[in-house]
């Protein structure tokens, strides 16, 4: 899933300064899971935005709309009558939603009250981590289950890098060197001679290099 | 046979080659560069130029390398992944070739997270086992990367890579190391050692397998000037395995850097002699490199062929 985190309540509400109504419009997809953009988490941050604008002496209208998902038209179109009197929008979607919301009120001023960080999952409570890195052509099958793209902080292909020790990347003491895992994995399921195979130069026109990418399938689209 | 370069020349002779290394300045004048590379001219055979080494923005390698040649020693070109993507690799060799640079070492590079812009992008289009692959192919088989050929006079780099023993895990280091000959490293520089005894196991794993017979491998080696210097690198450099012992010996010597001086060349003597597979040694003195000559005397590797 998507991992986003809040923003601080201040930049947050510089975003919107001198607007006089404001939507705070959540997101019941992967924002609610990774406890930053869902129903509580919207309405804690109208809390504390109310909070602000009655210390601050700047009267304010906050309104609270959580959506099913804003990353799908259908989901958003329910909030249009709320939108309608509003100054601005604050989105807790990742940055899919926001630009959703934005599309959909092209005359609203649409802001994003989340950093989207990356793709991952929790691996403690409270606790989540990149696994993903979105390169469009998986290489998991070569490498243990076990993701170089996003793991390693070069991204290599062929590694460790001569900079894996104890096990940890020399970037951070607190990460593991995806390639030492790799290493390990290979070990335990008795495929070390994949390691000696050299992985040729990536094709990364597939991954955001190749500029914004579409998918499309032509057995379920409906023109 | 014709070589690439002078220290192709001497490795493939069977001589113990020599190399240093000069560092290029964080500021435009080359009047340092120039003085190291006076200094050492006659006593080594090649100097690896480093590029932006542990990703601090310093007078590229290519630029340094023509300076350095300028005075009379061959370069060895440290070539990162970090900075530049297959398009700026290929670009920025075929210059350094057009300039008379014959010597390529490929290497992934210090992350940017350790240099002056740490809130740099980093780029990794390709890895160092890709690169030495793909500068192989160049020269070999006249292709650009992408396959396209090469209509006329073609890159035709002497090609060297890195190899740290002391990285782990430590058995698959070997496997790396057989990786890199395997994508076409001629010659390999490795991490500087300190730890003589794991250094002394991984050279048996490479004779055992043979890679020293694909190869060319240069041990390296770096004199310390002081017993913080040698603990900085025990506790913040990674990569690095700095024995006890040896911050101890430099702590209770009268004159560390007399010291320092004396466990290099035990060091270079040790290797010569007793580690087999070892075609030379690769000094690195870091912010020290008018010491080289004493060195390189000291371990009757003077003169140079």
């Amino acid at each position: 899933m998507i991992i986003a985190q809040q923003k601080s309540i201040e930049d947050i509400a510089k975003t919107v300064e001198g607007c006089k109504k404001i939507l705070l419009a959540g997101c019941a997809g992967c924002v609610t899971v990774c406890l930053a953009g869902g129903e509580k988490e919207t309405e804690i941050m109208a809390s504390a935005l109310r909070i602000k604008s009655r210390l601050e002496e700047d009267p304010r209208t906050i309104v609270t709309y959580t959506a099913t998902r804003q990353c799908d038209p259908e989901y958003i179109e329910a909030m249009a009558e709320t939108v309608k009197d509003v100054d601005a929008i604050i989105s807790l979607a990742c940055g899919v939603g926001v630009q959703y919301l934005a599309e959909r009120f092209p005359d609203k001023w649409v802001v994003p009250a989340l950093n989207t960080k990356f793709i991952g999952g929790s691996t403690l409570h409270g606790i989540w981590e990149e696994k993903c890195g979105l390169c469009g052509d998986c290489v998991l099958h070569k490498t243990g289950g076990i993701c170089p793209i996003i793991r390693c902080s070069k991204s290599i292909l062929n590694g460790p890098c001569g900079g894996s020790q104890y096990g940890k990347c020399e970037v951070d003491p607190d990460t593991d060197c995806a390639w030492a895992l790799i290493y390990d994995k290979m070990k335990a399921l008795g495929k070390l001679d994949k390691m000696m195979e050299i992985q040729p130069v990536k094709d990364w026109s597939t991954s955001r290099d190749g500029g914004p990418r579409k998918a499309i399938r032509e057995d379920v689209k409906i023109d | 046979m014709n070589y690439l370069s002078k220290l192709q020349q001497i490795l493939e002779s069977g001589q113990f080659a020599v190399t240093a290394e000069i560092g290029p300045p964080k500021h435009t004048s080359v009047e340092a560069v120039r003085h190291h590379a006076d200094i050492m001219k006659d006593y080594v055979d090649a100097t690896n130029i480093t590029d932006c080494q542990t990703a601090i923005v310093r007078i590229s390698s290519i630029a340094t390398g023509v300076h350095v040649k300028e005075r009379g020693i061959e370069p060895i070109i440290q070539m990162t992944t970090r900075d530049r993507n297959r398009i700026a690799i290929q670009a920025d060799l075929m210059g350094a070739y057009s300039l008379g640079l014959r010597n390529v070492l490929c290497l992934s590079g210090d992350h940017q997270k350790f240099g002056n812009h740490p809130t740099a992008k980093n780029v990794y289009d390709v890895d160092s086992i890709q690169l030495i692959q793909l500068l192989k192919q160049m020269r070999d088989e006249k292709k650009f990367f992408s396959g396209e050929e090469i209509k006329q006079d073609e890159p035709q780099f002497f090609l060297g890579a890195v190899v740290n023993p002391f990285a782990d895990p430590f058995e698959f280091r070997v496997d790396r190391l057989e990786k890199k000959i395997e994508a076409g490293a001629q010659f390999i520089q490795t991490q500087c050692i300190f730890d003589m005894e794991r250094f002394e196991r991984f050279m048996e794993m490479v004779c055992q397998r043979g890679l020293d017979k694909r190869a060319h491998i240069l041990a390296g080696v770096t004199p310390l000037k002081s017993w913080r210097a040698a603990k900085y690198m025990q506790s913040s450099v990674s990569g690095m395995i700095v024995p006890d012992k040896i911050i101890e010996r430099l702590k209770a010597a009268e004159d560390p850097k007399a010291e320092g001086i004396k466990l290099c060349i035990e060091q270079i003597n040790y290797i010569k002699e007793k580690i087999k597979g070892v075609h030379g040694v690769h000094i690195m003195a870091i912010a020290w490199e008018e010491i080289v000559p004493e060195i390189v005397k000291a371990c009757g590797l003077y003169p140079r062929p």
